[in-house]
């Protein structure tokens, strides 16, 4: 077990306090032991009560009206986006537009920026181990304007082959997109260098942080990444909200993705001119109860300390690992500990990984079992699926224990 | 140990009596279940009246879907073609004897699916989940 700093420890009683479905059952006397947090992420008493605080007294629509509610509501979502504008240390706020969540961030950079600036023949490179939402995006993109994607190796362990990065550089893409942290491997990438690597090259980058984001400090301006997508939901905020960072002169450059109210200056019968940025890429009435719950988990995160978070979750997934790697039959996927973020993907031998699954949910443990949406990663590693334990803020080394013991129970079940 | 595991289930997964291949055979089949890697394969032979004389299922996957292949192979052998058109959804519930989630439904109905798509004639990959309904 890894011995915290005393200054980096997390008061994990008062956390767990904050949670209220941690204290529910699954089943009578089986008490939920939830370790699928990059699937999505538990809320806090404090991010509910924000939601619940702006529909009792503040509900109004956003930008238009001069009425008290409207002048209070849009304060409330623009003091959200300042928030976890400043939480990711963007310049200034205007940097940060409010999508649904990572997926659609990702879909406005390759349909707004993609359209108006890929040829056919123009380079994307991925990575083998991004997410679908940030590959399917991307295949459909260069199907409409003849763009071709290559794709950055990925090794055994689960790392990126830079060798083969600095080859696809050579022929100068136009776009380096890739995972701040693989929402299977965990494998934490060296953004800072990627990014520095494509400018040099000329490319620009679009980095997937749905997983970065919620269990790390970043810092946009010093990573130099030029779009950054994240969701509300896995960090400790509602669904149906995330964000996508944009460099100003980019975000002013590109075309409107959907068009509407909001995202006008002007409109005439036979044309419009658009808004601003952000408001640009924020057509009609947006999700203002989820923005001012986003603007409070990034409160809630600020003030545990993602600092603090990120050295618990090193923590917890140096113990998993080790004690996984006790379960004879188990094979976890994916670097070491030190280059990882709080996510364990393993299989376990002769046993699909459904199997696992359904072993562990009768002992109250909560993983997730399938492709978790890198289907092209486990056809590299050649597995069907894999059982994924994920670690966050609130989670305990006695449910680390728990499910290693329910691992010893598919043994017992499944073994000869 | 619970319902969903009972006996039966983990046996026919471990020790299925239907597991292999016919050759020659009158229809095979094969699908899988992209989402989690289930595959399944059938073989059957008829004989005189459209009756199942023989019939075989290979493949890999979790517990639920080899086991629930093992025991629809067991039930269609002796029944006539007609019959096993018949078949739905229902019919692999009773065999099983547990309650299923939408997910692992899935699993339990590959078998059906790819059974009654080789029943059918369908072409490789042309058959569509709405096959298992009776």
């Amino acid at each position: 077990m890894t011995i915290l700093h005393p200054e980096l420890l997390l008061d994990i009683e008062k956390i767990r306090g904050d949670f209220p479905v941690l204290s529910r059952e699954v089943r009578p006397g089986v008490p939920l032991v939830y370790l699928d947090s990059t699937a999505t992420s538990q809320k806090p008493r404090q991010v509910l009560a924000a939601m619940d605080d702006y529909y009792m007294h503040h509900n109004a629509n956003i930008h238009r009206g001069i009425h008290t509610l409207a002048e209070e509501a849009t304060a409330a979502y623009e003091a959200a986006r300042e928030r976890i504008a400043a939480f990711i240390g963007a310049a200034e706020p205007a940097e940060v537009v409010f999508t649904r969540n990572t997926t659609e961030s990702i879909n406005l950079v390759s349909n707004a920026w993609g359209r108006a600036n890929l040829k056919p023949g123009d380079r994307i490179v991925l990575t083998e181990m991004e997410h679908h939402s940030n590959l399917v995006p991307w295949q459909i993109i260069a199907a409409q304007t003849g763009a071709v994607i290559e794709y950055i190796s990925v090794t055994e362990t689960g790392e990126l082959e830079l060798e083969s990065y600095h080859r696809l550089l050579a022929r100068s893409p136009k776009i380096v997109a890739f995972t701040h942290m693989s929402n299977v491997v965990g494998t934490i990438n060296p953004a800072r260098e990627i990014i520095r690597l494509a400018h040099e090259a000329g490319a620009l980058t679009v980095v997937d942080a749905a997983q970065s984001v919620p269990h790390f400090k970043v810092d946009v301006v010093d990573l130099d990444a030029d779009f950054y997508a994240f969701s509300s939901h896995k960090m400790c905020g509602p669904t149906g909200i995330g964000a996508l960072y944009g460099k100003r002169h980019l975000l002013e450059a590109m075309p409107p993705f959907l068009g509407g109210g909001e995202m006008i200056k002007r409109v005439w019968l036979d044309g419009f001119t658009p808004n601003d940025v952000p408001h640009k890429f924020e057509a009609g009435t947006p999700a203002i109860a989820e923005a001012v719950g986003f603007g409070a988990a990034v409160d809630y995160l600020s003030e545990v300390g993602m600092d603090r978070i990120a050295a618990h979750e090193h923590a917890m997934t140096a113990y998993a690992m080790e004690r996984l790697e006790e379960v004879p039959g188990v094979w976890i996927f994916g670097p070491q500990a030190d280059k990882k973020g709080g996510v364990v993907a393993f299989t376990f031998a002769g046993v699909h990984a459904h199997d696992v699954s359904e072993v562990l949910d009768r002992h109250g443990v909560a993983v997730r079992a399938g492709h978790h949406c890198a289907m092209p990663l486990h056809e590299k590693f050649s597995v069907p699926a894999t059982a994924r334990a994920s670690f966050y803020l609130y989670n305990t080394y006695a449910e680390i224990d728990k499910l290693v013991e329910a691992v010893y129970e598919v043994k017992t079940i499944f073994g000869d | 140990m619970d319902d969903l595991y009972r006996e039966q289930i983990i046996e026919r997964y471990k020790n299925p009596l239907h597991r292999g291949v016919l050759d020659p055979h009158d229809i095979t089949y094969e699908d899988d279940n992209p989402l989690c890697g289930d595959r399944i394969r059938i073989d059957l032979r008829i004989g005189a009246d459209d009756i199942v004389t023989e019939a075989a299922f290979s493949g890999q996957g979790c517990s639920i879907s080899q086991a629930s292949a093992d025991l629809l192979i067991e039930t269609i052998i002796g029944k006539s073609l007609d019959d096993v058109r018949a078949m739905g959804k229902d019919d692999i519930l009773d065999l099983l004897g547990i309650e299923l989630g939408p997910v692992r439904l899935k699993c339990a109905l590959l078998s059906l699916k790819v059974v009654k798509a080789g029943v059918y004639g369908l072409a490789a990959g042309e058959a569509g989940d709405e096959i298992v309904e009776a």
